[in-house]
């Protein structure tokens, strides 16, 4: 009884998975690619929500209403961008400033309501969850994949070349960026905006997939995102080397937090502990490397005192 | 190839920890001049590098690379003029990047970037035989992350990094002091054979003597922001340690002299 339960939501969680995963690759594009804690996501994670349900609503085809969110997100990357670079403000600052703003602008765009509704009936829709055990074309399993391995072609691309190197660079070593003739203020922007434009497309099409736009849809959602881009560096680091492998397993570890969500709610878990439960993981994933660096230095002074200054030269 | 005039900088002005770093300072650089420079800790070498290169702004003066005033551009505009190698390791190499994308990071010191492929095969065929000339084995490593790599191995990298693209001027901010003698050595005949094969202006900070009479055509001394000691050519050749000793004391001619000894040698 149970396992059928879990069975029945797994083609639904594996969506959800899916689409979170574009936004956790927008946050692994921040947070590890540029180095920059961003939180501008809760806020336009919404925005990109809000924007295609409000021009679905109004008649606009649904793949322009995407890309109508996805240059609303650039638009929020622009702004937490420039009040960093522009304006010296920290980046963890920059983005909570951004996206408190983006709250008042969310409530705007979806005409000072809450919510509003898309409904499949109406309009012509992307993806949509009433269809996840459809056995046809109509299942958003299908054009979810095929939209997140795109994504995952054309990300591995732009990183390949020399606009994309120099945006790792900076992310990597921003002396040595500078001293190679990077300007590093415009690629932070840059991968400010490209990440947010990244996650307010996974607002888009989670709207689109709950059926409506909330303006609430993306509160913690950066702890979901950081909790993606973890798991699956823990789970798969020893065998995604590469670039566009990193960028799937994200993915990856998006739909496993999902299952794994799924899972604790049949064994019996409130609903309503769910985001203390995911802040507790992402919490314990992130001290791991701190504390393992930790114990290796209390093991390296416990050995004798020749061997330690070997290691430190 | 480089002209410095009259450049001051003053750190934390009008606090109790003001310290004036440069002083009215003015040097110019002839092409292929290969320039050591030595000082007490404080004497404003590094500020001097970094004046040049960009990293802050200067107070007062002007500085000319080539002709160009490049006294108001900002530190990325300027690396095109220039190559540089840091004193630490970790500051001049992307440590989660491969080693040959480094290099091609390099290669385009001062081009536009556009989304032309970061690393091509034909670079990596050219990086292999320019690695290859450094002898330390990384011809085989190009898809090595750098944050793999010794103290030793990076410098070396950097030194091919700065030079690639001919920089108008080499900046050497002490980069052999953070590492052991016998690879801080390497280090040097590296640097000095790259310097020679391309004749690149250079200027290099070093806290030892015995390498900044070995090393370039041209040798100054810092004190307190400003050039104490300019010695060139035959004369250069024929210094000994404790000719610089006397010198710096003569030079500096203050009570402190002997303090300074102390951090020179």
């Amino acid at each position: 009884m149970i396992f059928t339960s879990f069975l029945n939501s797994l083609p639904g969680d594996i969506a959800q998975g899916l689409i979170w995963g574009i936004m956790a690759i927008g946050v692994f594009i921040t947070f590890r690619v540029m180095d920059v804690a961003d939180l501008t996501v809760d806020g336009s994670i919404a925005t990109g929500g809000a924007v295609c349900v409000v021009l679905i609503r109004a008649g606009v085809n649904a793949w322009l209403a995407m890309l109508c969110a996805f240059a609303a997100g650039v638009l929020a990357g622009l702004i937490t961008g420039l009040l960093h670079t522009k304006c010296g403000i920290p980046a963890i600052l920059a983005g909570i400033l951004t996206q408190l703003a983006l709250y008042s602008i969310n409530l705007r765009i979806l005409g000072d309501r809450a919510n509003q509704p898309v409904s499949v009936d109406k309009y012509y829709l992307m993806v949509s969850q009433r269809y996840t055990r459809a056995l046809d074309l109509s299942n958003p399993l299908i054009l979810l994949i095929i939209m997140c391995a795109v994504l995952i072609g054309l990300l591995y691309w732009f990183f390949g070349t020399e606009r994309g190197c120099a945006l790792r660079a900076t992310g990597a070593n921003q002396n040595m960026a500078r001293a190679q003739g990077i300007n590093t203020k415009t690629n932070i922007v840059l991968g400010l905006m490209l990440s947010n434009g990244l996650v307010a497309l996974s607002g888009g099409l989670l709207a689109q997939y709950q059926g409506a736009a909330d303006v609430n849809m993306g509160r913690g959602a950066i702890v979901i995102g950081l909790a993606a881009v973890i798991v699956g560096e823990v789970l798969f680091s020893m065998i995604a080397r590469n670039f566009a492998a990193k960028l799937a397993t994200v993915i990856c570890g998006a739909i496993i937090y999902y299952v794994v969500i799924r899972i604790v709610l049949i064994a019996g878990l409130n609903t309503n502990d769910l985001k203390l439960l995911t802040a507790l993981v992402v919490a314990v994933f992130l001290s791991i490397p701190y504390w393992k660096s930790f114990i290796l230095r209390r093991k390296g002074m416990s050995k004798s005192k020749e061997e330690n200054h070997a290691a430190t030269d | 190839m480089l002209r410095l005039i009259d450049v001051s900088k003053t750190f934390n002005a009008g606090t109790v920890n003001e310290k004036v770093a440069l002083n009215k300072l003015s040097l110019t650089l002839e092409e292929g001049d290969y320039v050591t420079v030595i000082g007490g800790n404080g004497a404003g070498k590094s500020t001097m590098l970094n004046a040049i290169a960009g990293t802050y702004p200067v107070d007062e003066g002007q500085i000319l690379i080539d002709g160009v005033d490049v006294t108001k551009l900002p530190e990325y505009k300027r690396a095109k003029y220039l190559g540089r190698v840091f004193q630490d390791p970790m500051m001049g190499t992307a440590p989660t990047m491969q080693i040959d994308e480094n290099l091609a990071l390099a290669a385009r010191r001062g081009q536009p970037r556009g989304l032309r492929w970061g690393v091509t095969n034909a670079e990596r065929e050219e990086y292999r035989k320019q690695l290859q000339k450094l002898g330390l084995g990384l011809e085989g490593r190009l898809t090595s992350k750098a944050g793999l790599l010794s103290g030793g191995q990076r410098q070396a990298l950097t030194l091919l990094m700065a030079t690639m693209q001919r920089p108008k001027l080499l900046l050497l901010d002490e980069h052999t002091a953070a590492l052991d003698p016998k690879t801080a050595m390497r280090v040097l005949e590296i640097t000095d054979q790259i310097v020679t094969e391309s004749n690149l202006t250079t200027l290099m900070i070093t806290h030892n003597m015995k390498d900044a009479i070995a090393h370039g055509n041209r040798l100054i001394m810092m004190d307190a922001g400003r050039i104490i000691l300019d010695i060139s050519g035959e004369e250069k050749s024929k210094l000994t340690v404790p000719d610089l000793l006397k010198l710096f004391s003569e030079a500096a001619g203050g009570s402190d002299a002997s303090d300074d000894k102390l951090l020179l040698s």
